[in-house]
């Protein structure tokens, strides 16, 4: 168990490389990144941070600065050099620590990826048991037809209409400034809820409706018929079900969570919430390599993780799994 | 050994609705089980055997069926107790256990905790004395190690260890009749041997009724003292096993008779039933086997026999006089024996 886990953490260093590696072929090729298209064959980006109308000397002593005159190779591996050191690098705009204005911004993120993806998981499964025991019932049917409008409807109307709806016409939400759950956690809470909601809505739908089919799978095993020719009662017998038909949520659960850690980019815009995502988003518009290198290979690493603490995970819940 | 009456049923009928219209699985059957009997229920799959047993444990779904009749089990209708009376007695006084064991333990419990669990189901005592209890049990029914394999998950144990642990959760509650639904089916031909010498002991030590249910004549003509042979959700033909195999009345007995290997009849070709077995939503009017029957003659296509003792000393359901069938069933042994000799 031991060595695979290390196996795995190396591998996924490989993994983050390989995104590194994207991102810099992305931004060089595409125009208006770092690469040389910039007037007078210069680099756009430090054309852009010079100013209007800069002297040449001044650009080259950007780019000299930014390590932008080098060729790309060389700046790639200067960056996973510093990167295997924890070190991401400087914001062309702010020359603030990548990592530092990252993990400033994680917190926003993570309130509202654990809030969420709580809320989604408590009422999926919920919803998913009542429609797999009350098959066919008004409530099954009911919560079908609710999943699919929430599954159908883009976050970003979503969200808009959720502000419209409870900030415009009923007035009990003001979408406001983030505050932090340390600093004020009943600000935190009045800030949070209606984002938590837009955000967990779709994954309310999606994992109910697989609760609801896991379950109704289970129903059929044989297993299941063992546990009531034995006289289990039916509460435990539902038992017996959960507990097959929840293990691929758990897998689901820990990978949806690691996705919505590297930022949740529409929400966070929306709700002015000042995350990763929408960090990301900003480092984009503003050609900032360093942050849109920083915001993407922090993200890998957090669906890496989520994929390895998943398989872990999954070796405790279903004993026929081995690692070796 | 005592010759209580365990389980009689009366007429039972278990059709079930379905868009394309009734399916009536078990139509019209009557038994009796008694203590110390191992009832060997025949046929081909879907003749309705399993159905007959999953109704009488009250695990068909009574709204998804129509079922009549009278299941009487140590004189209770069972079919008139409600839900909460029936779980009372499955596990405790009337166990089951199924063709395959490999998907018939929960894969995520392990053995043991499977059997406890069902032990303090039923009786609420100590978690420490129902496991010791079901160290007892796993070494009765032949698991070595009993306390190391406690703690095993059913993917660790084999084919037939798995059936054994079956067995063992069967009898946790020392039941007053065991249902084996294919109980060897799924299991290697030795295997198949012990499981069925257990099934016996287990039949013996603890004196219960044991209904085995099989396609397999040669595991009933094993074990079997009585024999039912099922076709198209009836019984065809019913007696001891010295009956039912030494003077068989039903031409489908007799079809299922001969598509039995013997090593003694080596040369001869297995003679197989025609023809597939009918569907349970139209079946044919008359005798439901006639049209794959050789021997059909004129009522077999309009009347509908009953099953009755017709002169052969136990009962059956076929129009042809107990004369012509001892000259029938005769003829159609007679090349085998030549092939044999």
């Amino acid at each position: 168990m031991t060595q695979y886990i290390v196996r795995r953490l190396l591998w996924s260093w490989v993994m983050l490389m390989l995104v590194a590696a994207s991102v810099f072929a992305i931004f060089f090729i595409l125009p208006g990144g770092s690469g040389k298209a910039g007037p007078g064959g210069h680099s756009s980006v430090a054309v852009m941070m010079a100013g209007k109308n800069p002297r040449p000397e001044l650009v080259e002593n950007i780019e000299q600065r930014l390590g932008l005159d080098q060729p790309v190779p060389v700046q790639f591996g200067r960056y996973i050099w510093r990167m295997v050191h924890g070190d991401l690098g400087y914001s062309y705009q702010s020359n603030q620590p990548v990592l530092e204005a990252i993990l400033l911004r994680l917190p926003p993120t993570a309130s509202l990826a654990i809030g969420a993806s709580i809320i989604w998981l408590v009422l999926g499964v919920l919803i998913g048991i009542v429609s797999a025991i009350k098959r066919r019932s008004l409530f099954d049917r009911s919560s079908m037809v609710f999943a699919l409008i929430f599954l159908s409807m883009p976050t970003f109307w979503l969200g808009l209409l959720a502000i419209f709806f409870f900030d415009g016409a009923l007035d009990i939400y003001d979408v406001g400034s983030y505050v932090g759950i340390t600093s004020d956690p009943v600000q935190w809470f009045k800030v949070m809820w209606l984002p938590w909601l837009v955000l967990a809505l779709t994954d309310v739908a999606i994992y109910s409706r697989l609760v609801r089919s896991n379950l109704l799978e289970v129903q059929n095993e044989d297993y299941v018929r063992t546990a009531r020719a034995k006289g289990l009662p039916e509460h435990s017998v539902i038992r017996h079900q959960l507990r097959s038909a929840l293990t691929p949520v758990v897998t689901m659960y820990g990978l949806d969570l690691g996705i919505l850690l590297g930022g949740a980019i529409i929400t966070e815009r929306i709700f002015n919430i000042p995350g990763i995502g929408a960090y990301a988003v900003h480092a984009v518009t503003s050609s900032n390599l360093p942050v849109i290198l920083g915001t993407t290979v922090l993200a890998a690493f957090f669906v890496i993780v989520a994929n390895l603490i998943v398989d872990i995970v999954y070796a405790f819940l279903d004993p026929r799994v081995v690692y070796k | 050994m005592s010759t209580e009456t365990l389980l009689e049923v009366k007429d039972l009928r278990v059709h079930f609705p379905t868009g394309d219209g009734l399916v009536k699985a078990v139509d019209g059957l009557s038994f009796t089980v008694d203590r110390g009997d191992t009832f060997g229920i025949v046929g081909e799959s879907g003749s309705g055997k399993s159905v007959t047993n999953l109704t009488a444990l009250g695990l068909t779904d009574r709204n998804a069926a129509n079922i009549t009749g009278e299941v009487l089990f140590k004189g209770r209708d069972l079919l008139k107790l409600g839900k909460e009376d029936l779980r009372k007695i499955r596990g405790k006084e009337m166990a089951m256990i199924f063709q395959d064991p490999f998907s018939c333990l929960h894969p995520f419990y392990r053995v043991g905790d499977q059997i406890v669990e069902a032990i303090l189901c039923h009786d609420k005592i100590p978690k420490k004395q129902a496991e010791q209890r079901t160290y007892d049990l796993l070494g009765a029914v032949g698991i070595p190690k009993p306390k190391e394999r406690f703690r095993d998950f059913p993917h660790q144990y084999s084919g037939g260890m798995r059936q054994r642990a079956m067995i063992a959760m069967a009898m946790a509650h020392n039941p007053d009749l065991l249902i084996a639904d294919e109980p060897t089916t799924a299991l290697d031909v030795t295997v198949q041997a012990q499981i069925l010498d257990l099934i016996e002991r287990v039949k013996t030590e603890f004196d219960i009724g044991v209904i085995l249910i099989t396609h397999d004549l040669g595991v009933v003509s094993e074990v079997a003292n009585k024999v039912m042979v099922m076709y198209a959700g009836r019984a065809v033909e019913m007696g001891t096993r010295d009956e039912v195999f030494g003077n068989p009345q039903h031409p489908y007995t007799w079809g299922l008779l001969e598509s039995i290997p013997h090593v003694d009849h080596k040369g001869s070709k297995l003679v197989p039933i025609e023809g597939a077995p009918p569907s349970l939503i139209r079946t044919p009017n008359g005798c439901s086997f006639h049209p794959r029957c050789p021997h059909r003659f004129d009522p077999c296509d309009k009347d509908d026999p009953e099953i009755k003792d017709r002169g052969a000393g136990h009962p059956d359901a076929c129009h042809l006089s107990a004369a012509e069938k001892t000259r029938v069933w005769a003829e159609r042994q007679a090349p085998r024996t030549k092939a044999a000799s």
